[in-house]
């Protein structure tokens, strides 16, 4: 148990991610209870590598707007410093651009004013010649070889910044931090590291609260509030209804981690394999004997580019005689295809790829089913390097996915289109390029920081 | 013997960024843990021949305080990447329902 006067440092984390929705009476008490600052991330690759290779928002802007606007609000009554990270899903210098956009915008609308603080963390392939030539950029596990050309290959490229930047901005008076990306867990535990409690309990509370009430018993009811000591941290729920159980709280290092026990951040790794999980009362856990290790300072890189296009049709099979043999029928319509695609359209193999998912048989579970399907559809990607070729072969496909029978001498058979036009432009495919760190002599090294006044006093 | 998904109270799977997927296999009671955590169907060996994944990458953890038996791999398919077939990973555990436990 913790003094009630010792120090203390409380930190409010409305959800998961900006734009999620925080269920206002469980902001609000949460509000009530006093934090020392309000932080959320805002971002992650979980939705793959479109975001970051298009610079662009995943969640809604209106969204977006709506939590930034309920946290900028309590800010402004409480008077403590709050930070979103990696702004517009991807973190890159748009993403924060976009953010402080929305963030003047309420400031105007409210009549609010604040010392705003643009953290970015956008890196350049150039910027990361030099490094990658003095060994300085390391593989992480898979490890995928990297070359100059390689990075060259990335639309956008992003460094997941530690806690010191944001502690810096705040340091010299920013009241809202937005940062680019930045590890989720950095800017929870950004203010609790400053003031020099522990480094395992604020990174291992950071890791727990992350994302929002998912460490709670109802997860939808809004967030959590981590309380960091100088012994460990408390945990519980913003809303008084919600409650924390050293069973949710122990099990959420389990989520989207693949090692729950030993979590590596910039310059350090959070060992979580002696913790203590102990329920205080019936809503709130409290978290002791976490440790954290120095390690060598190294920020991870997140890097996506273009590869070329995808036009996809869908089409659906219901004919009992045609699903008791549906793998022989799609294997001859396959080598149909592609020997037309070769004869006619004059596109050789490894000039497109053509693909086949057949949902309802085995697109995505690969265990056979023991009876045929009832019906199928059957999803047809075809990627080639521009749109119009990838379209122009879905085009060629379309007759047969519409028609092509199961023996040759059948009366011709017609399947199930849904739309029309069939095909539809997936637009331009991204893929992840990266999964390395790099050696930085300076946690700020990748971190540019720009402040500004917004609101009021910014036209006064 | 019985099946996995039926042994289990709950299995998930999700990917820990766009390289490794990991699956938690959260069972009732200490006694069904180490039925799960012991069984040789569960093995880095068996796991990779199941998903085609390379043993050398396959990651067990064992969590028996609250009966979870954890196993990380690299995804087969990049997330995101042409074959992918599951952005989130959020299917990968359905293979497992079906694994024979003795």
């Amino acid at each position: 148990m913790t003094a009630g006067d010792a120090p203390r440092c409380k930190i409010l984390v409305p959800s998961g991610v900006l734009g999620a929705g925080c269920h206002d009476e469980a902001f609000q008490r949460g509000v009530a209870l006093g934090p020392d600052c309000l932080a959320i991330d805002g971002g992650s690759t979980d939705s793959g590598p479109h975001y970051l290779g298009t610079g662009t928002s995943k969640m809604t802007r209106q969204a977006t707007k709506h939590d930034l606007r309920q946290m900028m609000l309590a800010r402004d009554r409480l008077g403590v410093p709050m930070l979103v990270g990696s702004c517009g899903t991807c973190g890159t210098d748009s993403g924060v651009d976009w953010m402080a956009d929305i963030a003047r915008e309420i400031a105007r609308e409210e009549g609010l004013t604040a010392r705003l603080a643009l953290v970015y963390s956008e890196v350049t392939a150039e910027q990361l010649m030099p490094l990658l030539d003095a060994g300085k950029i390391d593989a992480l596990e898979p490890a995928l070889p990297l070359t100059r050309e390689r990075l060259l290959e990335c639309d956008h490229i992003v460094g997941l910044l530690g806690y010191e930047p944001l502690a810096s901005a705040i340091a010299e008076g920013a009241d809202i931090i937005l940062s680019g990306r930045t590890t989720d867990t950095a800017v929870l535990a950004a203010v609790p590291l400053m003031q020099g409690f522990p480094a395992g309990a604020s990174w291992h509370a950071a890791k727990t609260a992350e994302c929002g009430g998912l460490c709670t018993v109802h997860t939808r009811l809004g967030g959590v509030m981590m309380t960091i000591d100088a012994e460990g941290f408390d945990i519980e729920p913003l809303h008084a209804a919600n409650q924390c159980t050293p069973y949710t709280v122990s099990a959420h290092l389990l989520y989207e981690n693949s090692d729950p026990f030993r979590l590596r951040e910039p310059g350090v790794l959070l060992d979580a394999s002696d913790a203590d999980y102990r329920a205080l009362d019936e809503r709130t856990v409290r978290v002791t004997a976490s440790r954290a290790e120095v390690m060598p300072y190294t920020i991870k890189l997140e890097g996506s580019g273009s590869a070329g296009y995808r036009t996809m049709i869908f089409s659906a099979i219901a004919d009992p005689k045609l699903l008791a043999r549906f793998d022989e029928w799609l294997g001859n319509l396959e080598a149909y295809l592609r020997a037309g695609i070769s004869r006619v359209m004059g596109v050789e193999e490894g000039g497109y790829a053509l693909e086949f998912r057949p949902y309802g048989k085995n697109a995505i579970n690969p265990v056979p089913a023991a009876s045929p399907p009832h019906e199928v559809g059957l999803m047809t990607l075809v990627w080639a390097p521009t749109q119009q070729q990838a379209t122009e072969i879905a085009k060629y496909c379309n007759p047969m996915l519409l028609h092509f029978p199961l023996n040759m001498d059948d009366p011709l058979p017609s399947f199930a289109f849904p739309f029309s036009p069939a095909e539809v432009e997936l637009g331009c495919h991204y893929e992840f390029k990266l999964n390395h760190v790099v050696h930085v002599d300076r946690p700020d090294q990748l971190a540019r920081t720009r402040f500004e006044t917004i609101g009021e006093a910014a036209h006064g | 013997m019985a099946e996995l998904g039926d042994i289990a109270k709950y299995i998930r799977s999700k990917s820990a960024g766009p390289f490794w997927v990991t699956i938690d296999i959260f069972c009732h009671d200490a006694d069904s843990f180490e039925r799960v955590a012991g069984s040789p169907a569960l093995a880095p060996r068996a796991i990779a021949e199941l998903y085609g994944v390379s043993e050398n990458g396959v990651r067990q953890y064992r969590l028996p305080s609250i009966h979870v038996l954890k196993i990380s791999f690299p995804r087969t398919a990049v997330q995101g990447s042409l074959g992918d077939v599951d952005s989130h990973a959020g299917q990968y555990f359905v293979p497992l329902l079906s694994v024979e436990i003795d």
